[in-house]
């Protein structure tokens, strides 16, 4: 009931915000952060709560159309908990970086942000496949709202390009969904969209295959990885603050987690056969990403590319499939998850100080705006892998774990940590050292961070240093999820031979 | 107390945290007061806890806080491990570092950002401390990249000039090339091995790897990957003469003392691994061999006077690697130590020169400053003396070990000896060509200038002077460590060998002082000669290593990601829309409302269709 619960605030949260516009347009922000703030609240209940021994905390299935066996079936084990506590806890953060941002229809705006935090709480929770694509879907469209309508100069062409990358990949995952319930009818003579049921749907390796393409490619495009991540840094460039924070920080995520639940799980033989091709997509990420990152002048877009490029780390580890890389990847999800919001928020403030994103007018901030740029410092830092912070666990466990997949593709992708320095040291040269020279631009408004800004960014570099030196508490979290699901597959090793 | 190792890192970070945390808001006295104050307090503890454990007679000690991260059977730990390795590294560290922050603490004192300096200096040393005491290998990988990100900043620290900002980023990227290749090795030896616990991981590989067998190799090389990046040796050598960019208190603790050195420590640490691989560690012998002589030749030719002392290091550090190659451990530990008495005294010295001088870096901008500048002459003769392994000082002593270790091997052993010796002999011509065209002959330039040196100032060139004299005679206390590496017998070297390895470096300091000082031959002269300025031309550049990277790797780098700023991906899919565009066009132009062409477009597509038939 609970996950309910959590949902429905969200749902209720969005409208009730939406409403208190015609009160005052300062209203729904306030709506909106008590909204989030409840939730991650109510949240706390899953945290400490113990699991049986499948891992599932709380489940609720409820019929919804038995005619065609869809059910409305919630569950959260660790993993998914990890993730709602992400999404919400970014959720506070996307609220305050819009609180001065958007002044302009305000109350739709925070209709649109709670509704996509509702759909990934959905995304997350669903066990049923049909119920996932709903939500799927949910978290899709109010994010296009936010980019076409609060977005920057050429924001419908963005937003257009989210929406049918999406869209279009959607429709194939839909298309696998309904595929797999029909062979479940064949096998079983009765349809089903329920996780649990369609993991006991068996095919003929070639139809396994062509579905598990299905779910791989919508996936792969929400994660992104190459070639589906062009509609990225258009998207990040174009969407306001807040909403790079949410696609940045969560929806990505939302990807790996379809990964991690349901494009292995329900067809570990595709999968097995499959993860060369994907590990080598991976690897293509992080090294063509990094470079093409590095060639960029507008931040926005360069962070973005950066972020396709740690992204390939969360898919190199989740096709290694073993437990260092499963568990590398769900550390990289969370640590890339602040490290790249906190980015994307440093950006934005920028564009909002001196209303430019081009790298080529900056230049000597540091002494200008110095915390902004310890914190830029920071975070910067923690993308490129520095131990003790969050973003080294994760890519680090994530290698290790490749490691024993297969020898080539871990060393090519650790090729990745260097670019990584690179493209990280340039920005840092780029903006914050240097001479200053403001003949560029209109320095009115460079102010340092405020006490509100610093509040949120003090709380994220709490959260990366947590990950970094005490990643237990995370990974304790996820590891009974993560060793079921390894288990349930019948530890499919993808050895390739370690030997050398 | 032994217990209480912990707050020897503990200590420098609770320094960098009230500094960050303060952001510069603090009055300079107290900010110098933490800086240097929280490594004294580290030394305190350090030389507490090396009396105790070396008076306890235990072998070594684990100190284990918590465990970092568990995954399966992966659960490297918060653990620190103390032997006589660490002892010695522990000290050297806090000893000298809290000596140059004292330094510091004057030397800096008109600086803007003193306090984010010190920030950075006690994050360093934090890193350090890490480094040398950790217990497993990922531990130590977080000092080793904390120490590259301090280094990194440092190098930086004048931020305002781009080309400060470019020796930073050459000395994180370079740096980081050999880290990623210690990291993959890091996941060979966990694959291979299951443990990063270094003892544990040493133990393993001995009962589980023949000698010479491919995987010892592949991780001894990966190993030595991290090692010549922080250490500068060659291939990865370019960074560190333009690291000199930061103030020099910096060059002095981080590119001279301690963080180079890592690399050393990491050999010394893993050394079973490179037993096991005999075929890699005589690699490392002649990679310190090289490196020792390319930089020593380079040495003779700058102008600049820490670039002479940058590239000394870089040929120091060779013979340190040239030590561990012969399989003199504790030689090259021992090198390791006085290197960092003399380096760090001959390097704030300079830096007592340049502050005097007004940022004059060039030696031959200088002269005759012996009586102008009294406390950094007496420096720079002792630590030159030291660096140039005259008798009985510090130098001497360790030197002498490395060189004797190479001669004693079998097989090339005469080679990597007579080019040891060949260094000695250029370490005495650069070293004294330094000493001798800044503090003696004419004065020139600077004539008004007086010597600031503070007392904060004076104290740590003083007491490093002493200890570069008589550091040679100091005995760490590493038997224990590597005991059963070694052999232990007595020298059977001829009186001969022994002469010459005393007389070579007086030579050298002979052909210094006829250039420099009797100017009896005469550089101009030598100079004449086109040969002389084309090698003269090549050295000087570092042997065009820099010229090469740039070919081989950064132009290639930027010019491939301009040219794909766009991302060719994105123009297929930009394709894609263009492509339905035009179908869109096509079609909807056949929609003219002409009932006369929908006629002729049925009749023609029933005419296409009876065709098809037919023919089908």
């Amino acid at each position: 009931m609970i996950l309910v619960v959590l949902i429905s605030i969200l749902f209720l949260g969005g409208v009730l915000a939406w409403l208190s516009e015609g009160l005052d347009s300062k209203f729904p922000r306030v709506v909106a952060l008590a909204a989030v703030v409840i939730d991650l609240l109510v949240m706390m209940v899953l945290v400490g709560a113990d699991a049986e021994g499948s891992g599932w905390i709380v489940q609720l299935n409820a019929q919804w159309i038995p005619r065609f066996g869809i059910s409305f079936h919630l569950a959260a084990d660790g993993l998914s908990v990890l993730m709602m506590l992400l999404t919400a806890f970014l959720g506070i953060i996307a609220v305050g970086s819009a609180w001065d941002e958007i002044t302009e229809r305000t109350g739709f705006f925070y209709f649109n942000l709670l509704w996509t935090l509702a759909g990934v709480i959905g995304v997350f929770t669903a066990l049923d496949l049909f119920l996932f694509f709903f939500f799927w879907e949910v978290m899709l469209i109010p994010m296009y709202f936010i980019i076409a309508i609060w977005g920057h100069e050429n924001k419908n062409y963005a937003a257009m390009k989210f929406f049918i990358f999406t869209q279009v990949t959607g429709m194939l995952m839909l298309i696998s969904i309904l595929a797999l319930a029909y062979f479940h009818y064949i096998q079983f003579g009765w349809f089903s969209f329920d996780y649990f049921d369609l993991l006991k749907v068996s095919t003929s390796s070639a139809i396994e295959m062509w579905i598990m393409l299905g779910f791989f490619i919508a996936f792969s495009t929400k994660l992104p990885s190459f070639p589906f991540h062009s509609w990225l840094p258009d998207a990040h460039s174009q969407a306001p603050t807040a909403g790079s924070v949410l696609l940045a920080g969560v929806l990505l995520k939302t990807g790996a987690y379809g990964l991690i639940r349901f494009a292995v799980p329900l067809f570990p033989e595709a999968s097995m056969q499959f993860a060369p091709f994907a590990m080598t997509l991976a690897v293509i990420s992080i090294l063509y990403c990094a470079k093409v990152a590095f060639a960029q002048t507008d931040i926005k877009r360069l962070i973005a590319y950066t972020s396709v490029s740690h992204m390939g780390f969360v898919m190199l580890g989740i096709y290694a499939w073993n437990e260092q890389a499963l568990q590398g990847a769900v550390m990289t999800m969370l640590a890339h998850g602040l490290s790249a919001a906190a980015l994307f928020m440093l950006a934005g403030g920028l564009q909002h100080r001196i209303h430019t994103r081009d790298m080529d007018h900056m230049g000597g901030f540091w002494p200008k705006v110095p915390r902004l740029s310890f914190v830029a410092l920071f975070f910067s830092i923690a993308a490129l892998g520095m131990p003790g912070l969050g973003n080294f666990v994760g890519e680090f466990l994530a290698l290790l774990g490749a490691f024993q997949a297969s020898i080539g593709l871990t060393v090519a992708a650790a090729f990745g940590l260097i670019f990584a320095s690179v493209y990280s040291l340039w920005v840092i040269q780029k903006v914050f050292h240097g001479v200053y020279r403001n003949s560029d631009f209109d320095d009115t408004h460079l102010h340092d961070l405020t006490r509100r800004e610093m509040f949120y960014f003090g709380a994220m570099m709490i959260g990366l240093i947590w990950m970094g030196m005490y990643p237990q508490s995370f990974l304790d979290m996820s590891s009974t999820t993560l060793t079921n699901l390894l288990n349930e597959t019948g530890q499919l090793l993808f050895a390739q031979g370690s030997e050398l | 107390m032994q217990d209480l190792i912990w707050l020897l890192p503990t200590y420098p970070l609770l320094g960098f945290l009230s500094l960050v945390l303060t952001s510069g808001n603090l009055p300079k006295k107290v900010v110098g007061a933490i800086g240097a104050g929280s490594i004294g307090l580290s030394f305190l503890t350090a030389a507490v806890i090396a009396y105790q454990f070396l008076g306890s007679g235990e072998t070594h000690l684990v100190v284990e806080m918590w465990t970092w991260m568990a995954v399966g059977n992966f659960t490297p730990g918060f653990s620190f491990y103390l032997d006589g390795l660490a002892v010695v590294m522990m000290l050297i560290i806090t000893g000298v570092g809290f000596l140059i922050h004292l330094y510091s603490a004057g030397f800096m004192l008109d600086d803007p950002s003193y306090s984010r300096f010190f920030a950075y200096m006690n994050l360093f040393v934090a890193s350090m401390l890490v480094l040398v005491l950790a217990d497993n290998l990922l531990l130590l990988y977080l000092g080793w990249e904390g120490v590259g990100l301090c280094s990194y900043l440092l190098i930086g620290f004048w931020y305002e000039k781009p080309e400060n900002g470019y020796a930073a980023r050459k000395a994180f990227i370079t740096t980081r090339v050999g880290d990623t290749s210690m990291a993959i090795g890091l996941f060979l030896l966990f694959a291979e091995l299951g443990t990063l616990n270094i003892q544990e991981m040493l133990h393993a590989a001995e009962t589980q790897w023949a000698v010479g067998s491919g995987l010892a190799v592949a991780a001894s090389l990966l190993l030595l990957g991290g090692a010549v990046g922080k250490s500068a040796q060659l291939p990865l050598q370019t960074w560190l003469p333009d690291a000199m960019a930061g103030p020099t208190p910096i060059s002095a603790l981080i590119h001279a003392a301690t963080m180079v050195t890592a690399g050393v420590y990491l050999v010394a640490r893993t050394h079973v691994l490179f037993e096991l691989a005999p075929n890699v560690q005589l690699l490392l012998a002649w990679i310190g061999l090289i490196t020792l002589l390319m930089a020593g030749f380079t040495a003779m030719t700058q102008h600049d006077i820490k670039r002479i002392l940058a590239y000394s290091t870089i040929s120091q550090i060779g013979y340190m690697f040239l030590g561990l190659g012969v399989g003199a451990w504790s030689a090259s530990v021992f090198h390791l130590m006085t290197h960092a008495f003399f380096k760090a005294l001959l390097f704030l010295a300079a830096g007592t020169v340049i502050h005097s001088l007004h940022h004059e870096h060039s030696i031959f901008k200088m002269g005759g400053k012996r009586k102008q500048l009294p406390i950094a002459f007496a420096s720079f003769m002792i630590g030159s003396l030291a660096l140039a392994a005259f008798p009985f000082t510090s130098g001497y002593f360790s030197k002498d070990e490395i060189l004797i270790a190479a001669l004693e091997m079998e097989g090339p052993g005469m080679i990597l000896w007579l080019g040891g010796v060949l260094g000695a002999f250029l370490t005495g011509i650069y070293s004294f060509r330094l000493v001798f065209v800044v503090f003696f002959g004419e004065s020139k330039g600077h004539h008004e200038e007086k010597e600031v040196a503070g007392l904060s100032m004076a104290t740590p060139l003083i007491i490093l002077m002493v200890f570069a004299l008589f550091g040679g005679w100091i005995q760490i206390p590493v038997d224990a460590v590597f005991s059963h590496g070694e052999v232990h017998e007595e020298h059977h070297i001829s009186n001969l060998m022994h002469a010459i390895m005393i007389v070579v470096p007086l030579l050298g300091i002979g052909v210094s002082y006829l250039f420099f000082m009797s100017k009896t031959f005469s550089v101009e002269k030598l100079m004449a000669n086109p040969l002389a300025t084309r090698l003269h031309g090549f050295w000087f550049s570092g042997w065009g290593m820099d010229a090469l990277y740039s070919f081989l790797f950064v132009r290639p780098f930027v010019f491939l990601a301009q040219v794909n700023k766009n991302d060719l991906i994105d123009a297929v899919y930009a394709l894609l829309v263009e492509i339905t565009r035009v179908a869109h066009v096509m079609i909807a132009r056949t929609q003219t409302g002409q009932l006369r062409w929908y006629a002729l477009s049925i009749g023609g597509g029933v005419v296409l269709l009876i065709t098809l038939g037919v023919v089908l």
